[in-house]
């Protein structure tokens, strides 16, 4: 059980929530405080859009422990509007292939339980084929 | 009885909807379990994905509504979900919606319950909260997705989806909610105890006593009070289990085919449960002119029925282009067969 790091991590987790340079405007995911950019201190939350497009990615038949119930899936590499790429799960491609630069936009979806059916849900970001 | 009106005018703001992608057609449930050539209640439903629940479900609804308010989350006083498929038993749906849109922590956050018409009772309540200016913004949601034993004549219909409904001042509303009216009796058509995984429901309860008689109460109560006659309104949304019984309950009460047609989608998306009368505002919304009055009437087991009615506002103009419509939901359909149907829904037992 790892309830005390999920509940930290929540905020960024639900909804892309990261920072801003105050100095040189650089958008930062996952926040660190520190900006990646010019290596000054940024601890401005910064909400970001959602929106991205597939960087990289890559098909899962044989999924990790507790990430069965989705696969087969595809993690991919997304390059946010802003700028930061994340690593996230795929989800709702339905009969549609992945392909680099595909259009995507975050959702907050169920990532898995935790532990069993007797453990706490956790929810975080995944990212979707835009809604057209 | 006199109508439930707030003492300052009370609307809403903003809307979202949110619908699943995945499809199974009633064609491929009968095919597995009892195709006796009798027809079937609906087209096809709506089924989420593994990944989805009332929670996730909720918190697309609840940021398209966002989108169309334009306002700052922090300035929501009330975060409401009403569902009977809220994930935990123990453990609020709200409190994971609002931290998620990034509401403050400043609220009051609880789940509604009333079978099918557990959201228009958030709506209700939310009216309240607003209309008393206990609250600046009130975010009341329906949202469901509901689960029929396998075999069951439910597996039909038991549908998932729903809308979010942000509620403020009637000077800033694209659609002032005029009045509303609850009619409740203690009926035994349909429940789910505690620790159980599917409904039972009473088939001889269903229709007369438990549908169109709360319907036809809360309906005909309302008319009365208001004044108003069924021409008064452009379009009329009821609950929704099947295509069958809105239809009727619209030409028992003299609405006609044209005012119930938008907001009729049971048919192409089943049941929602809390979300069903909702949706069907929310895509009646999507289409709406200003000056246009929309009658309401929910639905919920155990057993009553909520009425209210809305007046559009000149802003529904900019605010219904500014998130995804139903329609948009509706269209976004990727079919599945009933295994892959079994596997999403949790039907397999695995261990
Ligand atoms: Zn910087």
């Amino acid at each position: 059980m790892e309830t005390p790091r999920h509940w930290r991590l929540k905020k960024q987790r639900y909804a892309l929530v990261g920072e801003e340079c105050p100095h040189c405007k650089a958008k930062i995911f996952p926040p660190r405080d520190v900006c990646p950019e010019c290596g000054l201190e940024a601890k401005t939350v910064y909400h970001f859009s959602g929106k991205g497009e597939v960087y990289s990615y890559t098909s899962l038949t044989d999924a990790p422990a507790g990430f069965q119930a989705s696969a087969p899936y595809a993690i991919a590499l997304v390059k946010l509007e802003e700028g930061p790429i994340v690593t996230a799960q795929l989800t709702d491609i339905g009969n549609e292939p992945v392909k680099i630069g595909m259009p995507v936009e975050m959702v907050t979806r169920k990532l898995r339980d935790d532990g069993d059916e007797r453990g706490m849900i956790i929810y975080g970001y995944k990212f979707r084929p835009v809604l057209s | 009885m006199a109508l439930l009106i707030p003492e300052n005018p009370v609307g809403i703001i903003g809307y979202g909807a949110y619908i699943p992608r995945y499809r199974i057609p009633a064609a491929e449930i009968a095919r597995v379990w009892h195709d006796e050539g009798g027809g079937v209640p609906v087209k096809e439903k709506a089924v989420p994905g593994p990944d989805e629940d009332t929670i996730t479900m909720s918190i697309e609804a609840a940021r398209n509504a966002l989108q169309r308010a334009e306002i700052d989350p922090l300035l929501l006083r009330a975060v409401w979900i009403g569902s009977e498929s809220h994930p935990y038993a123990v453990k609020p749906s709200g409190t994971v919606v609002a931290e998620a849109i990034g509401a403050d922590t400043a609220i009051s956050a609880a789940d509604f319950e009333f079978a099918c018409k557990a959201g228009t009772e958030a709506l209700i309540a939310g009216m309240g909260m607003v209309g008393s200016k206990m609250a600046q913004y009130v975010l009341a949601i329906g949202m469901d997705t509901a689960q029929g034993k396998p075999g069951d004549v439910l597996e039909y219909t038991a549908a998932a989806g729903g809308a979010a409904f942000i509620l403020g001042t009637a000077d800033e509303s694209l659609a002032v909610i005029e009045a509303a009216f609850s009619f409740v009796s203690d009926t035994p058509d349909f429940w789910r105890r505690q620790s159980e995984k599917y409904p039972e429901h009473s088939q001889r309860f269903t229709g007369e006593p438990a549908y169109f008689h709360h319907i036809s109460n809360s309906v005909n109560a309302f008319l009365e009070e208001s004044g108003t006659k069924p021409e008064d309104y452009q379009h009329v949304v009821f609950h929704q289990p099947n295509s069958k019984f809105p239809q009727k309950i619209a030409k028992d009460l003299g609405f006609s085919k044209e005012q119930i047609s938008t907001g009729l989608l049971a048919p192409i998306i089943g049941n929602t449960y809390s979300g069903a009368a909702l949706l069907g505002l929310s895509a009646v919304l999507d289409i709406a002119k200003p000056g246009d009055r929309i009658l309401v009437a929910s639905f919920g087991s155990g057993a009553g029925s909520d009425a209210f009615s809305l007046r559009v506002t000149e802003r529904i103009t900019a605010r219904a282009k500014m998130a995804p419509t139903t329609q948009q939901y509706i269209q976004r359909r990727t079919e599945i067969d009933y295994a892959i149907y079994a596997r999403y829904r949790d039907k397999y037992v695995l261990k």
